[in-house]
Parts: structure tokens; sequence; C-alpha cells
């Protein structure tokens, strides 16, 4: 055989990692035309740093105490598209009564009732809503990563509204602000000691939840500890490695006894793709039920991104009991969105990024500086 | 074919790992074929007699034509992504004269008809097309092809590439009636029970992109399954290829299995041995293939199997896609990249520059031990007699690769921008030249 034949007597060794005369030469395609990522997009929660972060949580809070009436001026007209190729009742909803709130003009694409039923691919149907007049994009899809092609294909600011199994930025600012309520008396000042002290457990279905990674990405970046729980087949041992702060314990009873706050995930039966569940089990294992968080965790706050189902992977009681901030983080979602909203159609609201006067849209000057504390803006 | 002017190749190194030559020599081709295989300045009479073109590779290496056993020409039915004229224009640039082109078209090449259509002078070969024709009816994996006449209408292989052969029973008769035929059987190694909606390598980066990951043992496992039949049949001696290898767990079976004697070969596209996972980045379509770009550890181990000779060849996988295809979703874009115009710079900028590979053994790789694999009877090789395929290039040059100006109808590749080392200033197929670059005298 020839490849015993050509054998060479001394083998050269393996130097570790590629050798620098290997990597590409030219920068990526994307430097080089310019197309740098248009600002005010958010498809993934490590697209923002924490200070903007900080900026969003103070914007969001602004604007939800702002005069209604005035709070339409701000937007007033522009277009932002809602595109929608998967089911979704919170999101949706509260991203286009965000926008409405500005005053945008909001148009619904779902793919149900559309030329995407017809097989229009993503990227034609970013560049017809664009040339429809959008300046934004809100983008739910079925498919991880799909708002960067939607991003790449129109240079529009994209929101995620959640893509298949990758992220859901504005649910973990929206969880964040939540908790914020709670445990930090509301403070939008966040840095990365805000949350220290503080243990999320987030318990189920991990490995098909968007919602998982983008906290999991999101809260360890302000201090936090996130203990991630679940049976294996949910969640994998390589989830810890999504980030510095992650930890798996697979006992819910001991995640519960170390934690403030604890996230229950739904199991995406939709997504489990020949997984078997055994339902009991789970149950007996991860319910959130009264008995068990009153022996675990009594005083930890109780999150859920919804849709819950009753029974599974928590009770009735537990969903509509005191600690339950269900509801309560369905109302931050809308402050949140119009927040993300106002950035992604305003790209210049920052003082340093004030560079480009005249691009500067007319609505500019009536956001308050992101650093301005949250009363002040209020009685202006 | 029509008489072609004599070439006189002078002042080169000549690379001819089969014959074991590494020395200056001038070599005359005649009618396709070499004629003659000279100290440098011996051949100048005959060649002025005979009229001959005269190439001058002075500082050159002249080595036989790289030959690739294993692309995706796309003909019959897909020319929107390649044609067999642009994908052997892309060859030849690339410094191939031989490729053999998988049977995955439309329809599937499981015939004697579209096997000799694809290899008829109306396509517009600018090198040597060899097919490999499907291994099971329409690749269904159900009912096998016609091997016998499959074979004598220039199926060099079968293979149902794309898709593995997976049921037991027809790979068990899929192995005995080619070895009966005498084609080795090319094995797509991937258990597709286990990557059902899977789009990248199983671990950290799939998880934390959200996507479906492919686990290793799903390559490994069928190749042991392959391996397995292989030692049990008896009073035959198949020969099993495995296409694309990616996978540590997979290489080591290889080894084994030629430890105990069986005929077992294997391929590794330059992308394995190049890239990781972490290529995919923030969903790159153009860094997601089948089988897809692996962990560390297991493109180390790659590398370590070319270096110390498992491996017995390098095959470039050319997978072309149009534009808008790869412009989708990455869960919806079609598996595969382009490889043919790289595969050369790559090899020697990582296997030659920065692992000291000698360039012997390069060739050897990219050259004798394809050829040697599915047994191309005088390629791979520029011994007197054999066909006159050869790749004269500058084994020093650098230069910067651009996709845009791929000779290929597609452009996606994961290797745009990148340096290359080693520039192509001749391919000559069966004495005819097939590329020249403009900095070719």
């Amino acid at each position: 055989m020839p490849a015993r034949k050509a054998a060479a007597p001394s083998q050269p060794t393996l130097p570790s990692p590629l050798p620098p005369t290997l990597q590409p030469a030219l920068p990526k395609p994307a430097e080089v035309d310019g197309s740098v990522r248009p600002r005010g997009s958010v498809i993934s929660v490590l697209d923002l740093s924490t200070a903007d972060v900080a900026s969003i949580l103070a914007q969001a809070t602004r604007l939800e105490n702002e005069d209604p009436l005035a709070r339409m001026k701000r937007l007033l007209k522009r277009r932002v598209a809602l595109l929608f190729y998967e089911s979704s009742t919170r999101t949706r909803t509260s991203f286009e009564l965000a926008a409405k709130s500005l005053g945008a003009d909001t148009a619904l694409i779902s793919s149900q009732s559309s030329s995407i039923e017809k097989g229009e691919s993503l990227k034609d149907t970013g560049i017809t809503l664009k040339a429809l007049g959008a300046e934004c994009i809100i983008l739910r899809h079925l498919s991880s990563g799909a708002p960067y092609l939607l991003e790449a294909s129109t240079g529009l600011p994209i929101l995620n509204g959640g893509d298949g199994m990758h992220e859901h930025p504005s649910q973990a600012l929206l969880d964040l602000r939540t908790m914020l309520a709670h445990l930090r008396d509301g403070t939008a000042e966040v840095d990365e000691t805000t949350l220290q002290g503080v243990t999320v457990t987030i318990c189920g279905d991990i490995l098909h939840s968007r919602v998982a990674r983008s906290n999991a990405l999101l809260l360890p970046r302000l201090g936090a500890q996130v203990i991630l729980c679940g049976p294996t087949a949910l969640l994998p041992e390589i989830a810890a490695q999504i980030g510095p702060g992650v930890t798996i314990e697979r006992d819910f009873e001991k995640a519960l006894a170390a934690s403030q706050v604890v996230m229950m995930l739904r199991i995406q039966a939709e997504r489990l793709s020949g997984l078997h569940v055994d339902l009991e089990e789970y149950k007996s294992r991860y319910q959130a039920n009264s008995a068990r968080m009153d022996k675990f965790a009594a005083n930890a706050l109780l999150m859920h991104p919804g849709p819950i189902i009753r029974g599974l992977e928590l009770t009735s009681e537990v969903a509509d009991g005191p600690r339950s901030l269900i509801a309560e983080q369905v109302r931050h979602g809308v402050a949140i969105r119009m927040a993300l909203v106002a950035r992604a159609l305003d790209r210049f609201e920052d003082k340093d990024h004030a560079t480009k006067p005249t691009e500067k849209p007319a609505t500019t000057d009536q956001l308050a500086h992101p650093k301005t504390p949250a009363k002040k803006a209020r009685r202006g | 074919m029509s008489p072609t002017t004599p070439i006189l190749i002078r002042g080169g190194r000549l690379i001819d790992p089969a014959a074991g030559v590494d020395a200056e020599r001038d070599i005359l081709l005649r009618d396709g074929r070499v004629a003659a295989v000279e100290a440098p300045g011996k051949l100048k009479s005959s060649a002025k007699q005979e009229n001959a073109e005269i190439l001058d590779a002075t500082g050159l290496i002249v080595a036989p034509g790289l030959v690739d056993i294993h692309v995706h020409l796309r003909e019959p039915g897909q020319g929107h992504k390649e044609t067999i004229a642009t994908g052997t224009a892309a060859a030849a640039a690339g410094g191939f004269t031989s490729v053999c082109a998988m049977p995955n078209t439309v329809p599937v090449n499981d015939s004697p008809e579209t096997t000799r259509w694809m290899q008829s002078p109306e396509r517009g070969a600018k090198i040597r097309v060899f097919p490999i024709a499907a291994a099971t009816r329409g690749s269904m994996g159900e009912k096998l092809t016609e091997f016998g006449s499959l074979k004598a209408a220039g199926a060099v292989g079968v293979s149902d590439d794309g898709k593995p052969i997976l049921g037991e029973a027809i790979m068990h008769q899929a192995l005995t009636v080619a070895a009966r035929a005498g084609l080795p059987v090319i094995q797509h190694a991937e258990d597709t029970r286990l990557t059902g909606g899977c789009s990248m390598n199983a671990g950290a980066r799939a998880f934390r992109l959200g996507l479906r990951g492919m686990p290793i043992e799903a390559e490994s496992g069928l190749v042991e399954r392959d391996i397995r039949l292989l030692g049990s049949l008896h009073g035959v001696r198949p020969h099993l290829h495995v296409a694309h290898m990616s996978t540590a767990a997979a290489l080591e079976a290889v080894r084994k299995a030629r430890r105990n004697g069986l005929h077992v070969t294997c391929e590794v596209a330059p992308h394995h041995f190049l890239l990781t996972e972490e290529a995919v980045g923030d969903y790159n379509t153009n860094a997601k293939m089948n089988p897809p770009l692996r962990a560390q550890s297991d493109r180390d181990a790659m590398l370590q199997g070319i270096l110390d000779g498992v491996v017995d060849c390098i095959a470039t996988d050319h997978a072309p896609h149009a534009a808008h295809e790869k412009e989708q979703e990455f869960e919806r874009a079609p598996n595969g990249i382009t490889g043919l115009e790289t595969a050369l710079g790559l090899t020697l900028g990582l296997l030659h520059k920065a692992h000291r590979l000698p360039i012997g053994r390069v060739v050897s790789l990219l050259s004798t031990q394809p050829a040697a694999v599915l047994a191309l009877k005088g390629r791979g090789t520029l011994a007197v007699g054999s066909f006159a395929d050869v790749a004269i290039f500058d084994a020093k040059k650098e230069w910067i690769f651009h996709a845009a100006g791929s000779k290929s109808k597609s452009k996606n590749t994961p290797f745009d921008g990148w340096t290359m080392l080693g520039e192509i200033r001749w391919t000559i197929s069966e004495g005819r030249i097939a590329y020249k670059s403009e900095t070719a005298g």
C-alpha cells in the first residue's frame, strides 16, 4: 500500500495552534467593504456591553414613566417590521405594543399568511421589508442564527425575538429588570458587581432553550452565579462551558437551597426531535411545587419565561403563588422592548456616538443621555 | 484525440515519488505520454528535431499532475453550481490533472450511460474525469447497481457519497460484489440515525449556537461497522475506502484494520486538517460541510495521521454551491465547500512549511497515493510511458487566494483571502496545456 511505503523514518511533529502563516492574510470581507454591523442590533446578549445594558435599563424606566402622548412623538410614523416565523404571544405583542407606544407604525409578517409560504427566502423577505420602509426588523425564527443572515442581507438593525435554540436577548433583559426590581431596588445603574451574591437556578429543558442561553450569558456578567439544572437528556454536560459563572447541579433541591431566583423552563415538545423524556420521573425530580419550594427555597423569586405548562414544570399553586413573578416579567417586557426599539432606530443616542450629526434622526434630541439618572429624566 | 505538439520541460526539479526521483531532470512529452526523462540538457536536440514547445521550469517543481479522488462536478443536473467544464477548469488551475466525480448528481450516476456521458468530450473537460458510480440504485441504499458494467463504462469506484450505505446487508453485498468486480467501495461514513437535524459538530460551539450536533460516533461507528464486515468476508478481499475522514476514533479504527491486514484506505480533506468547529463562528455557512469541522483534538489527529502515514491521501471534497443556496439559515444551507484551487496552497503551507514535511511527501499525498488508491493506471507518476499529466509550480511563491477570482462557478470557500504557498505555473493534461498562469513564461 502506498501509504506505508511513503512513511518517512523521522516524523515531523505537531505544533498547535495553527501556525501564523496559515491565518487569513486579509481581514474578513465584512470589514473590507466597511459593512460593520448596524448599531442597535441586538441578536445576542453579547452584543451589549455592561454599559449598554445599563443604558437600556435606564431608557426602559424613562420610557415607562413618560407621558404616553409625549412618548408617541419619539418614533412617530417610523416603520418597524415584526417578522415572525414561529408562533408567539408575549414577545410579539409586547414588541408591537412597545413600538406603537413610541409612535412607530408596525407591520406584522407571519410565515402563514405571507409570501414566505410561497418559498420566498429570508434574505428576500428582508430586502422587501426594507424597500417598504422598515428601519428595524424584529425577528422570531425557528432557525438558530437566522437574525445574522437577515442583518447581513438588509443592513438594518435586527432585534432578535428568539431564534431557534440560540438566544432570546430581550427576554434575558426583561428577566434582569424583574430581578433588579426585587433584589436591587430597581436600579438601572448596573455593573459587573450588581448581582454579586445572587444565585439564579435555571431548571428544565436547557438544551432547547434560547432563554437559558441568553440568561446564562448575561447574568454572570453582572456578578450573578447561574446554576443549570435538569436531566442529562435536556442538559448536556457541555452546557457548563457556555461561559464563566455557570455550573451544573443535577439535584434540583440542592440547587433550590442555594438560590435567590428560580427560573423554570417548559419542556419544548416541538424541539425534542426523538428525545424521550419520562414525564412522571421528570416531575418527581424537577417540578416546582409548593412543598419543594417551601422547604428548599422559601424566599426565592419564581420566574418563568412562558408559556407555562401547569402541572408539568410547575404547579398552579406555585405559578399563582406570592413568589411568582411570571406576570410581572411580561410587564417588564414592554418597557425593555421600548428601550430596544428606540435604541435600534436612534443609532446615535449616546453622546459618544454622536459623531455624525447629519445622519442623526430628528428624534434623537428627544432622547435623554442614558447616563442621566432615571428620576431626573422623568421630571424632564 | 488529435496529435499534440511535443513539449519539453527543462530546468526543473522533478519530483516523482513513484519512481523515487527527486532531481533536476528534463522531460519530453509526446502523444499524451511521457516520452523521455533525462539529465538536464540531454533532450535538447531531440526536442529541437520534433519542434517541441519548450517550457522553462528553472527554479520550479515538476511533479505528476495532482489527483483528487473526491469532487462534486454537479453535472448532470445542477449546472447552476458547477459544470464539468468549470469544475475541471478550477481543477487545472489548482494543478490537478485527474478528478474523480461523485455520483450524487441529478439524476444520480447509477448507470453506464451517465458514466459515459460524464466522460464524453462534449462536456468540455480540461482534464481527465473519472466517474465514481453509485453503489446502489439512486443511492437509495436498497439495490446494488451493476458494478461490472459501470466499471466497463469507466467507473473507478462505487459510492453513495453524500449518503452512507447504511444497511448492514447491503454493505456486505456491496463489498462482496465490488471485490469480484475489482472496484473499491467508497463509504461516506455517517450513521444518519445519529445525525438527524444536525448541522455541525457536537460540542461546546454547537451548544452555544443552539445547533444540533453530529457526534463523532456517527462517523467512527460506521467505519468500525464496515471494518467488521470486511473482516467477516471470506474468499474475497474487498477494498474499503473511507471518504473525508474527520475523527480521531475513525482514524484509529483504520489504523487497527490495516494492522490486521485488511484492505482499508482513507482520505482527509484540507479543511479537516486545517480548521476546527470554531471556524463556524456566528453561523458561517462557508464553514458548513459534512462531515463537519471537528474539535481541535480531531483536527490534530487528522494532521498527525497525515504526517505519520496512516492517511493515504488528501482529497478536497470540492462541493460547489451557488451563493443563494449558501445565503440561507445555517440549518438550511447545503453542506460543502469548494477546494480544488486551494488544496496545494494550503497543503504546502501547513504540511511542508509549518510541519517540514518534504515536498516529495506532499506530492505523494496529492498525486501518487490517490492515484494508487483508485488504481488509476499511468497517473500520479512521470515515469516514461505514463500519461503526460504534469503540474509545474513555484513551491516558494506565496499568493493570496480570492474566491471572486475562482474558476469554479461557485465561490463557497472559507479560505477567501488566505495566503497560499506554491503557485501553479502550468498544468498539463495528457500532453496539452490545461492551465497556464499569468506569470508563466
